[in-house]
């Protein structure tokens, strides 16, 4: 009996060092969340000011406050823009070969084997993929659309698996009803099913954005940077958000450190607002049922 | 008629686009990377030092292998145990509002870019740990892994390896979750009513049922341990030696040094880095079909049930 009592202690005791140890690491895992957004808040505030946001870098050297992120925003808004541009059609093209066409067959087992595998691509990967073939082999200049190239890559499959979700979700009385109506198959894709599915397909779409925007070493490799605004995304030097981050560290002057973190906070920024959007929309737009 | 013909046709060309993007990966690397692996005069796999552009050309990827794996491990030896407890916390122990607030500031933290977790780790984690890495040197210096005869404890292998493991919770921990969520409930409530507490359950019903699956997890965080470059390239000293001491400056991974040295590097140069690249590629191609092959055997399983 004794040793009954003392056995179920041990046990209880066990269970409550479990449970201590799980609430622990809860608590260590929003640490560093909270760590960063207060640092990058603090620091990065010194340098933000109307001048930030509307100025480039030309003409100013790394010594010198001021100076600012406009010519980097517009590259990101182009490249980000073209990237999804390129990757939201094919994405969808393949969830729908994947879930309207292809179901229980070989290919789409192994397309979709792939997609999986493509999420894991270090985006280092993606950046020389496009470099070895895009700019050595075709024989194009660097340039912010080849940066756009290598961020469709690490897009492409984010996109895919989403839109593969969502028009799991479709009901297939909708598809029968159309088709007893006699209305061709592509054309119920197009007109029923892509629409029922839309709201959930765009919140993935931003989510993959939301993990784009703030790559860095894919447009390192692709891109050359500058300080000046370089509107044409396919031909010439352009910067973005994230190779300004870069740039800035690399300068490593006082004025630059600041600025570094100043673009820093508004990337953070950034993409924790695509990002929250986002997990709104899907919490509003998802399907009741289950 | 004809519409179908051709919708489908460019659906399933969309998916060929896929399976040939992943073989292409592989073979525009390989190719560019033949140039520098004829001219080089070094050993590819054991020489520690990256001189591509010198003449005769020497290179070799034996250092950026230790710091790639060495960080990895580190990650993974903190990370995993952090992702499956804070899984643990969201998918049984909290209640379901505070699981949903936890498990959405965790998912938070993966949409950090890693720019922002380099410069974070370089002028604030990396001064604040100091402390941690002279402790284990004073404590534990006798483990030669932890000895550190320099007495300077910033830019390390063990700093970066940090960084990268708060980089990887997020991922571990989301997929372990969800494989938690899918334990049958009459398996969990039969532990419990025969008097099991809270934990023995875990062990005894959660665990071997979500073996493959936290496997999985694992494998996919090691994939973007590995991969990861722009926080560790801020962090690490980029020397070309290997060293045990992790607690010491030192190190280099495969793909920090891709993009330290890309734009500094001649014609060789660049065709040597993508051939450390395309080594890091299989690495990671490997280790992500497998963690995928296990999921997709465990799904089997559970369906064929």
């Amino acid at each position: 009996m004794n040793d009954l009592t003392s056995g179920l202690k041990r046990r209880r005791a066990t269970d409550k060092v479990a449970t201590g140890v799980v609430y622990l690491t809860a608590l260590i895992a929003i640490i560093p969340l909270v760590s960063i957004l207060i640092v990058v808040f603090s620091r990065g505030i010194a340098a933000i000011n109307a001048e930030f946001f509307t100025s480039t870098m030309r003409n100013i050297s790394p010594r010198r406050e001021g100076g600012g992120i406009f010519h980097a925003f517009i590259g990101t808004l182009e490249q980000v823009g073209v990237a999804t541009l390129i990757a939201v059609p094919v994405g969808i093209m393949v969830a729908i070969f994947l879930v309207e066409y292809g179901s229980r067959g070989k290919l789409a087992a192994a397309v979709s084997f792939f997609v999986d595998v493509m999420t894991g691509v270090p985006s280092i990967v993606a950046g020389l993929f496009i470099y070895t073939c895009f700019i050595l082999t075709f024989g194009f200049d660097r340039s912010g659309f080849a940066a756009a190239l290598s961020l469709t890559i690490l897009m492409l499959p984010v996109v895919v698996r989403t839109a593969e979700e969502m028009l799991k979700l479709v009901p297939m009385d909708l598809r029968e009803a159309s088709y007893a109506l006699g209305v061709p198959k592509w054309v119920t894709i197009i007109k029923i099913v892509i629409p029922t599915a839309l709201s959930g397909i765009i919140t993935g779409v931003m989510l993959a954005v939301a993990r784009v925007a703030g790559e860095t070493a894919p447009l390192l490799l692709t891109t050359f940077m500058t300080q000046s605004l370089n509107l044409d995304v396919f031909s010439g030097p352009q910067a973005a958000i994230p190779t300004f981050v870069w740039d800035q560290i690399a300068n490593g002057t006082n004025p630059s450190m600041d600025r570094a973190w100043a673009g820093a906070l508004v990337l953070i920024v950034l993409v924790a607002v695509i990002y929250i959007v986002a997990k709104v929309l899907a919490a509003r737009f998802a399907p009741k049922s289950k | 008629m004809n519409g179908d013909k051709v919708f489908f046709g460019l659906s399933r060309a969309a998916g060929v686009f896929v399976l040939l993007l992943t073989l292409g990966i592989g073979v525009f690397l390989a190719v560019t990377a033949v140039p520098a692996l004829r001219e080089n005069t070094a050993n590819f796999f054991t020489t520690q030092q990256w001189l591509p552009d010198a003449n005769p050309p020497a290179f070799g990827i034996a250092a950026l292998a230790f710091g790639t794996v060495m960080t990895a491990i580190i990650a993974m030896v903190l990370a995993v145990p952090v992702g499956t407890g804070i899984a643990l916390f969201v998918a049984i122990y909290a209640k379901p509002t505070l699981g949903k607030v936890v498990a959405f500031l965790v998912d938070l933290l993966a949409a950090v870019p890693s720019i922002i977790f380099g410069l974070w780790g370089l002028e604030f984690l990396m001064g604040n740990m100091i402390g941690v890495s002279a402790w284990l040197d004073t404590w534990f210096g006798w483990i030669p892994l932890f000895a550190n005869d320099q007495d300077v404890y910033t830019r390390s292998i063990f700093i970066a390896g940090v960084v990268l493991a708060i980089m990887i919770i997020p991922t571990i921990s989301a997929v372990t979750r969800e494989v938690f969520v899918q334990t049958p409930q009459g398996h969990v409530e039969a532990a419990l009513a025969l008097g099991a507490t809270r934990w023995e359950m875990i062990r005894m019903v959660v665990f071997p049922y979500s073996r493959p699956g936290m496997i999985s997890a694992a494998m996919l965080g090691l994939g973007r341990a590995l991969g990861e470059t722009i926080a560790v390239a801020l962090l690490l000293s980029a020397l070309f030696e290997i060293n045990w001491h992790i607690t010491e400056p030192g190190g280099n991974t495969f793909a920090a040094n891709i993009a330290l040295k890309w734009n500094e590097a001649g014609s060789i140069g660049l065709s040597a880095l993508v051939a450390s690249g395309l080594v890091l590629f299989l690495i990671t191609l490997a280790v992500n079909m497998a963690a995928r092959l296990i999921v997709a055997r465990k799904r089997d399983f559970v369906e064929g049930h």
